[in-house]
């Protein structure tokens, strides 16, 4: 069966908007409704977020979600049971993000059999860096159709931005500017540069841009440089507040996306 | 047998550079250019003399009389707590000040735990002109208040990490994720054996002074270079990787780590990381981390700040999974006892983490004829109000 990014990408070349969203906040059961709302709503793919002690690579609103959803009980293995049928119900690719070490600890093989079994279709581990994933974890991913979603910034140097895409399958994700996530940004302060230079290497490998896309303003102009973008820290900001899980998604994908 | 790093950053199974993206360019940079900067003549010009004329090394090598004669074994002390800013701590800060210099950097970041690494920081960069940030857990804001007065008279920026237990794993997090949000002009000055490879190792070697030392100076007082065993407390693990450093090779010299088991190994509450942890990734390398069995990080707890770390650096996973090394632990009483034995034996207050190495001359099989010695990496003046609350002085 051919990889569901891969799917999406050959089907829709522009304003793709991926979300993400840390399994187990607002409620450790909110995963499933999450995931149905986004996909209700119109998003293109989803980035499932697997909470750590640590996010260093996070900024403030991710750390507290992380927290949150630890202290409500989230754990991988119970991710897993909460995403056994949901491919009955969604067709849109699913990626798992999250740090190495919950993974290393619930053993990288029968993580990736898992994932394989749920259905979903890459990883995104920041602190798994090209050279480990090469030499250690390239094969395991590859037996179970998982594609690693490795990162670029604006200081990652051309050789390196090679083999990235080298190395690549399903997309490159686009880091804005070097920073953690949730990053304040104005459409101004976008390294324009950074997205043109990319823009003009004809990569092989289609590319999503996040880290400080936030309304439709930011949404709209990373979509100018790449196939898409990613809301993070806006998103999991946005399941704050009064009204229903379902009003909350809704209302926030309509803030992003123009409806035809 | 290799006790040193291999090429690709590792000291056997552990090590590495689990880095996100972000952090590549630095940490590249870093592994590319370390060697030669440190190994070339301009840098150990610089290095000798600073440590010789602005630290005051040598440290001294000092034979504790009344020490020896109450464990009926020979004790010696080496003197890091008398180095300028109180600890072994300067000597690593020195030589990354003056790598961050031959790298270009403008502005340094530091975590600190017990605020002698951060003092140590804000020392150099006073010393260098430069820009000095220092992220310190907010409970240890609290319980370190003396040395974030220094660290601000002497320049610094000191900013306080509010997440997690608001230790020094947290203070270390934020560091990372300023080194993240300002990769172009930052240098971050690790403060121990840990993080992404070269730092282990980079740090091992700026701390190696103090092995070297104690080797020509037990030669010149004992005719003998190589003691029966040194001890030194392990939090990340930069004071016993220097001391241990130029003994790793020496199989007849026994190495002892000694780690913050707090209110007991067992209670819950401990820092010992190589007792209650299992192999993990933790501030971008591979060693062996406190953590649950779904992977996330145990809040430690040690009533020393410099110890109250839930890893450990890989180079001492290393020797203890090769049993190279032998590690100890201390609970909160035995080190505060041992801290009093020091003050009233030898006229010496140790700092809390120091006083770790002592507590255990208690719990191992001296010898008469045997030379120990126990480094003695910081001084106390920053634990007086908790010797004097637990002392009631």
């Amino acid at each position: 069966m051919q990889n569901r990014i891969n799917q999406l990408f050959q089907d829709k070349k522009e304003n793709i908007l991926s979300v993400y969203f840390t399994a187990g906040y607002p409620k450790l059961d909110d995963t499933v409704t999450i995931i149905e709302n986004l996909v209700e709503n119109g998003v293109d793919l989803i980035e499932i977020g697997m909470p750590f002690s640590d996010p260093v690579a996070d900024g403030p609103v991710i750390q507290h979600s992380s927290l949150v959803a630890l202290h409500n009980g989230m754990t991988i293995k119970k991710l897993f049971e909460q995403l056994k049928d949901i491919r009955d119900k969604v067709n849109i690719p699913l990626i798992l993000m999250g740090y190495l070490n919950p993974v290393v600890q619930f053993g990288v093989e029968n993580f990736c059999q898992k994932c394989a079994e749920v259905g979903i279709d890459g990883l995104i581990l920041p602190d798994l860096p090209l050279n480990e994933y090469q030499e250690e974890y390239q094969p395991l991913f590859e037996k179970y159709n998982l594609h690693n979603i490795l990162l670029i910034t604006p200081q990652t140097s051309e050789m390196r931005l090679r083999q990235i895409d080298e190395a690549s399958s399903g997309f490159i994700y686009m880091v804005s500017s070097s920073s953690t996530t949730g990053v304040k940004n104005n459409v101004s302060d976008f390294h324009q540069d950074y997205f043109e230079r990319i823009r003009q290497m004809e990569l092989k490998n289609p590319r999503l841009i996040g880290f400080g896309i936030s309304n439709r303003e930011t949404f709209e102009n990373a979509c100018k440089y790449a196939q898409g973008a990613i809301i993070g820290s806006a998103f999991v900001k946005a399941l704050d507040g009064e009204l229903t899980l379902e009003e909350k998604i809704s209302n926030f994908v309509k803030s992003i996306v123009r409806t035809a | 047998m290799s006790y040193q790093v291999n090429r690709k950053g590792y000291y056997g199974e552990f090590g590495g550079a689990f880095i996100p993206e972000m952090m590549h360019p630095n940490i590249e940079e870093l592994q590319e250019k370390y060697m030669e900067i440190i190994n070339s003549y301009n840098f150990r010009q610089d290095f000798v003399n600073l440590l010789k004329h602005y630290v005051g090394r040598p440290s001294p090598l000092y034979y504790a009389k009344r020490m020896s004669e109450r464990y009926q074994s020979h004790i010696f002390l080496k003197r890091e707590d008398l180095n300028h800013t109180g600890s072994h701590k300067i000597n690593n800060t020195i030589g990354q000040i003056l790598l961050a210099k031959a790298l270009g950097k403008k502005r340094i970041i530091a975590e600190t735990g017990a605020g002698q690494h951060g003092v140590a920081t804000a020392t150099v960069c006073a010393l260098m002109g430069m820009e000095c940030i220092v992220y310190m857990g907010a409970l240890d804001v609290q319980r370190q208040a003396p040395n974030v007065k220094k660290m601000r008279m002497l320049g610094a920026q000191v900013i306080s990490a509010e997440s997690g237990n608001k230790t020094l794993k947290d203070a270390t997090n934020e560091a990372m994720r300023d080194w993240i949000n300002n990769p172009v002009d930052t240098h971050y000055i690790i403060g121990s054996v840990v993080g992404p490879h070269p730092y282990p190792d980079m740090v091992a070697r700026f701390q190696s002074v103090i092995s070297e030392e104690i080797r020509w100076q037990l030669d010149e007082q004992l005719g003998r270079e190589l003691p029966t065993r040194v001890i030194a407390c392990v939090g990340g693990g930069s004071n016993a990787a220097g001391s241990f450093y130029h003994f790793l090779d020496e199989e007849s010299v026994e190495l002892v780590g000694v780690e913050a088991a707090g209110k007991g190994v067992n209670s819950g509450e401990s820092a010992a990381t190589l007792f209650l942890g299992k192999p993990g990734v933790l501030h971008s390398s591979r060693s062996i981390v406190m953590q649950t069995d779904d992977g996330q990080i145990i809040e430690p707890y040690s009533i020393s700040a410099g110890l109250d770390y839930p890893g450990i650096g890989p180079m001492h996973a290393h020797l203890f999974a090769t049993h190279r090394a032998k590690y100890l632990w201390a609970t909160d009483t035995e080190v505060l006892d041992a801290a009093l034995e020091l003050t009233q034996l030898e006229g010496i207050i140790p700092a809390l983490e120091s006083a770790h190495a002592l507590a255990v001359l208690k719990k191992i099989d001296l010898k008469p004829d045997d030379v120990n010695v126990v480094n003695l990496s910081g001084r106390g003046d920053k634990d007086m109000e908790t010797y004097l609350t637990y002392f009631g002085y």
